[in-house]
C-alpha cells in the first residue's frame, strides 16, 4: 500500500511544496500502511534528495535520462505508471501546480485510477478513500470518494504544511523501460531570474485599480522589498497592461496561498478573492470602507493607500529591526 | 484542418454557491449558466486561428457532455462563431466519464487540434483535457498561453514558474489552455445569433462508462471572523499585530 510522490525540481533543487508533498504522503502512509517512495525526474543535487528523508521519504528513485529532460505529459505519465508498478504503490501524490495538473490526469486515465484533484487535507478515511477538495473556486469544499484500487491526488500548496517524520532514505536509480518517446520539442525557454516567484512567495504585496497607474507601483515594490515579498495585481491591472499577466492573481489568473497577502487598492471582487482566499492572513488597505475585500481580510486600514503604504513600509522596517 | 473546442457549462462566476438535499447537490435555483471562462477563451482563439488561416481551417466544432439544458450555451458558442456543435447526451458524472464521452465523440472525426480550458470553474479538477488526450493516445500540452499554426504543426507557449517555454508539436494535438491564450472573449453579434439558429447542433448518445469518483457532499467554509479595522494613523499597530499576533512578519 505504498505511496508514491512525484518530486519536480527547479534547476536541481526542490521547493517547500516538494517537502509538503512528502509530508502529506507520509500522512497517507500512516493511514493506509506502506512506505513513502519518491520519484525524482531530472538532475537533482544529492543532498536535496537526502533532505526528503526529514519528511518521511524512505525510498527515493531518480530518473535522469534525456527522455525526461523536459515535460512531455505522456512521457512523464508513462514513467510514473512504471514507477507505480515497481514500487507497488496504490496512491500517487503530485502538486496541484502547472506540472501536476498536466501529468496527473494523464496518469489517472492511463491507470484507470480515480483522480482527487486540488485536495486540501488528508483523506478522512481510506476504505472508502474519501478526500476533501476545493470546488467552486474555493467557495465550497466537496467530499469525494475515490472508488478505485489506485488513486492519483494533487495537493493544493500550503494546505497541509510541513510535518517532520525523520527517515534515512535510500537513493536508487530508476531506469524506465517502458517510457513513451517525447512528441514535443522545446525550442526556447525564457525565465526571469532573481525575482521572488509569486507561487513560492510567503508574503505577497498586491495592487489594484486603486493604485491609479503603473508609475505608482514603486511604493508597492518598496514594501515588497522590505518584506521579502513577491508582487501581484488584480485582473483590471493586468488587462490595462500596468503589470504583466503573470502577476494577475484571481480565479482566471494565479491561485495563491501565501502566509500573508496584502491587498492595496483592490476592491475584492468575488473572482479576485477566489485566487487569494487560501492565504493565511489577508491585510486590506482601501479608502472605501464598504469594499468587499474587508469581508475576507483579517486586518484592514481604511485610508488613502498613497499615504498609508509608505508609512506602513517604514513601520515594517522598524519591526524587522527590533 | 478541423479544430474542436470542448465546452463546459458552469454557473456564472458571481453565483452565490448554495447546496440542497442535505448538502449533496448544488442549488441551481436562479443560477445563470455560462460557458466556462477558460473554454470561452479557447473558443475565441480557435476562431482567430480559423479566420487568419486563409481557408486552411475548414471548421471549428464545439463539443459538450450534458443534457439539453446546455443547448443555449452551445447556441451561444455558435453565435460567437463556431460552425457546429455536438452534445453528448449523458450526465457528466465525473471528469473521467466526461473525458470518456468526449473521446468517443471526437474519435468519429479526425480533428487536428482539440482545445480544452485548463479547468472548469465548478469542480476545479483541471482533469478533462489530460484524460481526454490519454484516452485518445494523443499528445497534450498543458498551461498553454499562446498558440498558432506552424509549418509542421503548432507553435505553443507554455507557462512555467517565472517564465515561458516555446514548444513545437505536431497534429493531432490536445492543447489545454489558460489565461493569455486570447485577450477578451467575444460577444455574440445580432447577426451571429440569427445565424446560430441555422447551424447544426447534433445530439449523440453517450458511451458505457463507470465513473471513478463519487461526490458525497459539499460544505461551505466557515465565515472568517470580522476584519479588524484600524485607522490610517495606526500603521505601527498593524505592523505590530502582524509581527506579534499573526507572526507572519
Amino acid at each position: 500500500m505504498s505511496v508514491l510522490v512525484f518530486a519536480e525540481n527547479w534547476d536541481g533543487k526542490f521547493k517547500k511544496i516538494t517537502h509538503e508533498l512528502v509530508s502529506y504522503a507520509s500522512g497517507i502512509a500512516e493511514l493506509t500502511g506502506g512506505v513513502v517512495n519518491v520519484l525524482s525526474i531530472g538532475k537533482v543535487e544529492e543532498d536535496e534528495l537526502t533532505g526528503l528523508g526529514r519528511f518521511g521519504a524512505e525510498k527515493i528513485w531518480k530518473v535522469e535520462g534525456d527522455e525526461v529532460a523536459f515535460l512531455d505529459n505522456r512521457v512523464f505519465a508513462s514513467v510514473l505508471a512504471e514507477a507505480v508498478e515497481k514500487t507497488g504503490s496504490r496512491t500517487v501524490v503530485l502538486a496541484h501546480n502547472n506540472t501536476g495538473k498536466a501529468v496527473a490526469p494523464c496518469l489517472s486515465a492511463r491507470l484507470k485510477a480515480a483522480l482527487g484533484a486540488s485536495v486540501v487535507a488528508l483523506p478522512e478515511s481510506h476504505n472508502p478513500f474519501v478526500v476533501k477538495k476545493k470546488v467552486f473556486n474555493g467557495n465550497a469544499f466537496a467530499r469525494v470518494a475515490l472508488n478505485t484500487e489506485m488513486r492519483v491526488l494533487t495537493l493544493m500548496q500550503n494546505s497541509y504544511g510541513l510535518h517532520e517524520r525523520e527517515k534515512q532514505p535510500e537513493i536508487l536509480d530508476f531506469v524506465p523501460g517502458k517510457a513513451e518517446k517525447p512528441a514535443i520539442r522545446v525550442e526556447e525557454v525564457r525565465k526571469q531570474t532573481g525575482k521572488i516567484l509569486l507561487a513560492d512567495a510567503d508574503i505577497v504585496v498586491s495592487g489594484g485599480r486603486g493604485m491609479k497607474g503603473p508609475e505608482n507601483w514603486t511604493m508597492l515594490e518598496e514594501l515588497a522589498g522590505v518584506l521579502n515579498a513577491a508582487t501581484a495585481c488584480s485582473r483590471p491591472v493586468s488587462d490595462e497592461g500596468w503589470r504583466p499577466h503573470s502577476e494577475h492573481t484571481g480565479q482566471t489568473g494565479k491561485i495563491i496561498a501565501p502566509s500573508l497577502y496584502i491587498a492595496v487598492g483592490i476592491s475584492g471582487a468575488i473572482q479576485h478573492v477566489a485566487g487569494v482566499r487560501g492565504s493565511k492572513y489577508i491585510v486590506a488597505i482601501n479608502k472605501d470602507p464598504d469594499a468587499p475585500i474587508f469581508e475576507v481580510a483579517d486586518y484592514g486600514i481604511v485610508g488613502d493607500a498613497f499615504k498609508v503604504v509608505p508609512e506602513f513600509t517604514r513601520a515594517v522596517e522598524e519591526v524587522k529591526k527590533s | 484542418m478541423k479544430i474542436a473546442v470542448c465546452l463546459s457549462h458552469v454557473p456564472d462566476t458571481t453565483t452565490r454557491i448554495r447546496f440542497v438535499d442535505n448538502n449533496r447537490r448544488l442549488d441551481t435555483n436562479g443560477v445563470q449558466w455560462i460557458i466556462n471562462p477558460w473554454d470561452e477563451l479557447a473558443l475565441t482563439r480557435a476562431l482567430e486561428i480559423k479566420e487568419s488561416s486563409g481557408g486552411r481551417v475548414e471548421k471549428v466544432t464545439v463539443v459538450h457532455v450534458g443534457r439539453a439544458g446546455a443547448d443555449p450555451t452551445l447556441r451561444k458558442a455558435m453565435a460567437i462563431g463556431a460552425d457546429n456543435a455536438i452534445r453528448v447526451d449523458a450526465d457528466p458524472a465525473d471528469a473521467f466519464s466526461v473525458a470518456s464521452h468526449l473521446a468517443a465523440a471526437l474519435r468519429q472525426e479526425s480533428f487536428d487540434l482539440i482545445l480544452c480550458g485548463i479547468e472548469s470553474s465548478d469542480y476545479n479538477n483541471s482533469a478533462v483535457g489530460g484524460m481526454l488526450a490519454e484516452l485518445l493516445s494523443v499528445t497534450s500540452v498543458s498551461a498553454v498561453s499562446g498558440l498558432e499554426p506552424a509549418d509542421d504543426g503548432w507553435l505553443l507557449h507554455r507557462d512555467i514558474d517565472g517564465g515561458v517555454e516555446k514548444i513545437v508539436a505536431s497534429s493531432p494535438l490536445v492543447a489545454i489552455v489558460q489565461k493569455g491564450i486570447a485577450r477578451e472573449p467575444r460577444i455574440p453579434s445580432m447577426r451571429g445569433i440569427m445565424m446560430a439558429k441555422q447551424k447544426p447542433l447534433q445530439v449523440v448518445p453517450g458511451v458505457e462508462v463507470n465513473p471513478l469518483t463519487e461526490y458525497l457532499g459539499f460544505e461551505i467554509p466557515a465565515p472568517k471572523p470580522p476584519c479588524r479595522k484600524l485607522d490610517p494613523e495606526q500603521v505601527k499597530e498593524l505592523a505590530g499585530l502582524l509581527h506579534k499576533e499573526a507572526k507572519v512578519i
